[in-house]
């Protein structure tokens, strides 16, 4: 299946593209999705690469149908995947639920849109909290908050190998820009990196007669006694907490001493990162903090840098979805944070940066 | 002296006696199954796959690879095992309220892409897990916790025909049938029957097994018995609707056609 690999090079490509090339280079076999914008570009570059590439794709009646038949294909054996979007979301938190609860490697790739319900098909990041503590259980799974296009190639494929490492639903999740915008981004074959594609196994279909050359697999999320549940979920939050610590991601510049820390995520943090640099050219001692795994949080580092900073200025596209999780982080720390939202809106460098001025000038005064 | 019965060779002893009420007709049904897995010697390739309500009840039933799923979920992730591993045979286990409400659309698309699973339906008129309330399968002027005065076809309207709308939509390649627990070896052929057509990849197999609730339907053995012999197949007949030309006439199962 290498064979469907991109040899090494540039390219200037769209994001819903860049997720299925980077899909075929984590050496994913099957996707089964379902239209919503902004996703849909994934599926159809999928669907064109897959007769080609011995790949298998469904488009499914629903993002219901999606999120389990690709549960399906997890239990079959293969590393499979599905994408989606706002409304579509709300449906795929049913099936994640289910991977939650089973420890089941599927990969969803998500493109937030505006919200609530159908709203805009463009961008936002209002699904923050879905994502990571969607459905009916702990939020056991692993959240990926892209910024830009490379990243997405890599996580993208860094997701399936988190997926079949610990056994967690993996989300990549990107936005509406990230989905229909081009950059110039490097692909590569993650093996020829030396990153090795961890390799998938069969739940079910096994070699040997069940109940007599091996036990036959029995998976279920139904259980009959309080105790006999708690012990299960204890023993996920165990093993999550285990594996936090290897699967943190963040990003972070100038924020030892900043008199500003600037915390965003996802595309905004790019915002966040250039509007740091112009302040810090102009003197203003500004820092940047940016979590690239939502789940879980870097929370410890993010703690460290919050500690020394002055201020934190919380931005997103969204209205404190975002913040409850930073804030949750900082519990005990007495930090001010200051917000500034906007909720399915795209945010610049300059709109930061003016804010940043802000607080410098009204801390200036207080003193 | 206790004499056990025979059991199916594909049945798990271990988690025996299974799990259903007295009078239950999921035993029934699942002996059928088991018993066609055997004639078949399909044991080492069958996935099985229940939902939520009292077919969950099923997950560790077999000694077959088995998953237990949402409510209504079974069929795409059973489609979803098939079409990422084909080799296996892929069987989707539900209740009424499963196939026919909260997972009628998975139903109807996977009967419509004809896809290459068996699908088998134990319709006992109501939700059953649940305490018993209606379900599309109700009849008319039967009791429920949400009929309570029984159902009225003008408010809420008539029993779901599955299998006559599956037999509608779904490709002509396909095998639908309807059974009861009253006639075991029919119920047994239909299940052959509809595993070899999943074997042989010629298309969708769907079942609809006519089943008893005397917990919720508050029968006792007299009633429950005439409640699935009269009353259920004067609004759900038995028998084959679709088969394959390439399946050949099943004589014994037409005998069987009310």
């Amino acid at each position: 299946m290498s064979g469907a690999v991109m040899a090494e090079k540039r390219v200037f490509m769209t994001g819903n593209e860049v997720v299925a090339w980077a899909a075929v280079a984590a050496r994913a076999d099957v996707m089964y999705g379902y239209p919503i914008t902004p996703q849909n570009e994934v599926m159809h570059y999928w669907t064109r690469l897959a007769p080609k590439h011995g790949k298998i794709f469904l488009q499914t009646e629903d993002e219901l149908s999606a999120g389990f038949a690709t549960i399906g294909g997890v239990l079959a054996g293969k590393k499979c995947f599905t994408a989606t979007a706002g409304p579509g979301n709300v449906l795929m938190q049913e099936p994640v639920s289910m991977a939650e609860m089973m420890r089941l490697p599927v990969v969803v790739v998500v493109m937030q849109r505006g919200g609530p319900s159908t709203a805009t098909v463009i961008y936002s990041q209002q699904e923050v909290t879905l994502t990571t503590f969607g459905g009916n259980g702990e939020g056991f799974r692993v959240v990926y908050s892209t910024a830009g296009l490379q990243e997405l190639y890599d996580h993208t494929i860094k997701a399936f190998n988190t997926a079949w490492r610990y056994r967690f639903p993996v989300f990549v999740l990107a936005d509406g820009y990230q989905a229909k915008m081009r950059e110039p981004l490097t692909v590569y074959d993650p093996v020829e990196r030396g990153i090795e594609p961890v390799a998938p196994e069969p739940y079910v279909g096994r070699p040997g007669k069940p109940g007599a050359d091996r036990p036959p697999g029995h998976y279920r999320n139904t259980y009959n006694t309080e105790e006999e549940l708690y012990a299960v979920v204890l023993e996920q939050a165990a093993e999550y907490e285990r594996v936090a610590p290897e699967i943190v991601e963040h990003e972070e510049s100038g924020a030892e001493g900043a008199a500003v820390l600037v915390v965003a995520h996802g595309v905004v943090a790019r915002a966040a990162k250039q509007a740091v640099e112009l302040l810090r050219a102009e003197g203003l001692k500004a820092g940047y903090f940016r979590p690239v795994t939502l789940r879980p949080l870097p929370a410890e580092a993010l703690r460290t840098a919050a500690g020394r900073a002055g201020r934190l200025l919380v931005v997103e596209s969204a209205y404190g979805q975002f913040a409850r999780l930073v804030r949750d982080a900082l519990y005990g720390l007495t930090v001010d944070v200051v917000p500034l939202y906007k909720p399915g809106l795209g945010i610049t460098a300059e709109e930061i940066a003016s804010r940043c001025r802000e607080l410098a000038a009204s801390s200036a005064r207080t003193e | 002296m206790t004499v056990k019965p025979a059991m199916p060779e594909s049945w798990r002893l271990e988690t025996k006696p299974h799990k259903f009420c007295p009078g239950c007709g999921h035993g029934i049904a699942l002996r059928a199954l088991g018993q066609a897995i055997d004639e078949l010697g399909i044991q080492d390739r069958v996935v099985f796959g229940c939902d939520i309500g009292c077919s969950l009840l099923a997950w560790d039933f077999f000694n077959v690879d088995s998953v237990q799923t949402h409510h209504g979920r079974t069929t795409p992730v059973v489609t979803g095992i098939k079409r990422a591993n084909p080799e296996l045979i892929c069987v989707a286990y539900m209740g009424d309220g499963g196939g026919y409400a909260i997972g009628a659309q998975h139903l109807v698309n996977a009967a419509g892409r004809n896809e290459r699973i068996t699908v088998i339906l134990a319709n006992n008129t109501q939700y059953a897990m649940t305490g018993g309330q209606m379900a599309p399968t109700t009849l008319p002027g039967q009791k429920t916790e949400t009929s309570p005065y029984g159902r009225d076809p003008e408010a809420t309207g008539h029993p779901a025909k599955g299998p006559e709308m599956v037999a509608a939509i779904t490709g002509e390649d396909a095998y639908v049938a309807r059974g009861t627990v009253s006639k075991l070896p029919q119920l047994r052929r239909m299940m052959v029957r509809a595993l070899q057509n999943q074997i042989e990849g010629r298309g969708f197999s769907f079942v609809e097994v006519l089943s008893t609730c005397p917990t919720n339907w508050r029968t006792n053995a007299k009633d429950t018995w005439e409640f699935l012999e009269k009353k259920m197949p004067a609004h759900f007949r038995t028998g084959e609707l679709k088969v394959p030309a390439a399946a050949g006439k099943d004589e014994d199962g037409k005998k069987a056609v009310h």
